[in-house]
């Protein structure tokens, strides 16, 4: 069983979300997605600067086993970016709600959050895959 | 739910992520599955490959028999305990299936075949064994431990019996050895020395455990692929198939022509061929960008798709991405390969791409 810390809030498309600050929120893929995916060895990420709507693909993880992309949960303006990821891609499998986070963004429409899942409801999403 | 070998509950005490293969609930990775390919190419790991297919041959005509079913050439086995790579084809000159066959003595050889192609494998064995009156057994009641990597043989010496340690000690690379109720086979698939060792099913537990014990890391099906497609070597289905002559997989070596007089199933067919330069050729890709090459991707040419990826991967050990590819024969230097939806540089060279742990592609 894959974890899920509960102060954060979760996408469908398995992406985690964090609050920084009053509007800023750092974003990244969750144990359970790093887990299926399995050793991460590339990592493309937004640019800072770039806009984004809520869901654009905005960042692709691959996997020794596959390619996936990756949805912004927020719309927003992205600030930073993880770029230890760059030459570390395995941050991600070893601390995917910690050093392993992909980019930042400053939010445009805090409406937004609403949509995601709590972690409970996160993890009754997934109880399917795990056995 | 699917078959299981002796050591599945051993594999669910390491943690393995469980996958179906061919029927069987095998070993994905026990965690990660780049760092086993590191322990391989290292130091030592260990598969369990006891899901293959084992097949016993015995009769007095057994190695005429074998000479007609197979494309390389069994009189090549002289002394007891030697082994063969080669195709098993059809008709057409199609590949049933790859497989290492091993002599015993003129009344027994031994044949390993893969998972994925048993029941097919096993039914066109038996229909060409009648004729020549030769039994065909499986064996069921045994497991297949591949022990591989720089260290390998070292640790498995220290585990056996003196009796099978000597005998262990003498054998060339491709040779084997049977011994107090082992098979121990210097072979393996993944371009580092080590040996596959086969044991009763009822001991593959104990002498998993020791292995363990002496620091054999145990080692999934993910990092088997990444380190034999870094070796160079084919995997059925995936560089060859039936419809695939050994010709334009890379394994011409593997079709013995002489002499002229062995009629081998195919050979008719491949005749035409054989010493034609063929329409196609497999060759190796790396990717110097970022991304990882995967079968089935398109390969480009002057603006024209010309062939595809058979396999590909990430190289741990390159830290690039990898691929087997069948082109038309006049393709070499730089190709592109199109990849979700972009078309990245690969440049052709000649596999393997890593020989006992380093570097060695042209």
């Amino acid at each position: 069983m894959s974890n899920a810390p509960s102060h954060l809030k979760y996408a469908k498309s398995h992406e985690w979300v964090e609050s920084v600050s009053d509007d800023t929120y750092r974003i990244g893929i969750s144990d359970h997605a790093q887990d299926l995916l399995g050793d991460m060895v590339f990592i493309e990420l937004p640019e800072v600067g770039q806009a984004l709507s809520a869901q654009d693909e905005c960042a692709v993880v691959e996997s020794v086993k596959a390619a996936s992309d990756v949805y912004s949960p927020l719309s927003g303006e992205v600030v930073a970016i993880n770029e230890e990821l760059v030459e570390n891609p395995d941050l991600v499998n070893r601390d995917a709600y910690g050093d392993g986070w992909l980019f930042t963004v400053k939010a445009s429409d805090l409406s937004e959050l609403e949509a995601l899942m709590s972690a409970a409801e996160y993890i009754e999403l997934n109880s399917d895959d795990d056995h | 739910m699917g078959a299981k070998t002796a050591l599945y509950q051993e594999h669910l005490n390491l943690g393995a992520k469980v996958v179906d293969f061919a029927g069987w609930d095998m070993p994905l990775h026990y965690g990660s599955q780049v760092e086993e390919h590191y322990k391989v190419r290292g130091d030592s790991g260990m598969f369990d490959v006891s899901h293959m297919t084992f097949v016993d041959l015995k009769g007095d005509r057994v190695r005429a028999f074998l000479c007609y079913l197979l494309a390389n050439n069994v009189d090549r086995l002289k002394s007891p305990g030697q082994a063969l790579y080669t195709c098993m084809l059809n008709e057409q000159g199609g590949v049933v299936d790859d497989l290492i066959v091993y002599y015993f003595d003129e009344g027994r050889f031994r044949m390993v075949v893969n998972a994925g192609t048993h029941d097919k494998d096993m039914a066109w064995i038996e229909h060409h064994a009648a004729s020549f009156d030769v039994s065909v057994e499986e064996l069921t009641d045994v497991a297949l431990l591949a022990v591989q990597g720089p260290e390998a043989r070292n640790k498995v010496h220290d585990l056996l019996s003196p009796v099978q340690r000597e005998k262990a000690e003498a054998l060339a690379p491709f040779n084997a050895v049977e011994s107090e109720g082992f098979f121990i086979s210097r072979t393996g698939y993944t371009g580092e020395d080590g040996y596959e060792v086969m044991v009763p099913a009822d001991q593959a537990v104990d002498f998993w455990r020791r292995l363990h014990s002496i620091g054999v890391h145990p080692v999934g099906l993910g990092a088997r692929d990444t380190l034999r497609l870094e070796a160079g070597m084919d995997l059925y289905s995936a560089e060859m198939d039936e419809e695939t002559s050994p010709l334009e997989a890379g394994l011409k070596w593997t079709v013995a022509w002489e002499p002229q007089d062995r009629n081998f199933i195919g050979r008719e067919a491949l005749e035409p061929q054989y010493n034609a330069i063929p329409a196609r050729k497999l060759v190796g890709l790396i990717l110097d960008g970022r991304g990882v090459l995967r079968g089935h991707q398109r390969v480009i040419v002057d603006g024209e798709v010309v062939g595809e990826v058979t396999s590909g991967s990430f190289s741990p050990t390159l830290g690039k991405a990898i691929a087997l590819a069948r082109v038309p024969y006049d393709v070499s230097g730089q190709v592109l390969v199109e990849m979700r939806g972009k078309q990245l540089p690969a440049r052709v060279v000649k596999p393997p791409f890593v020989r006992h742990g380093k570097a060695c592609f042209e």
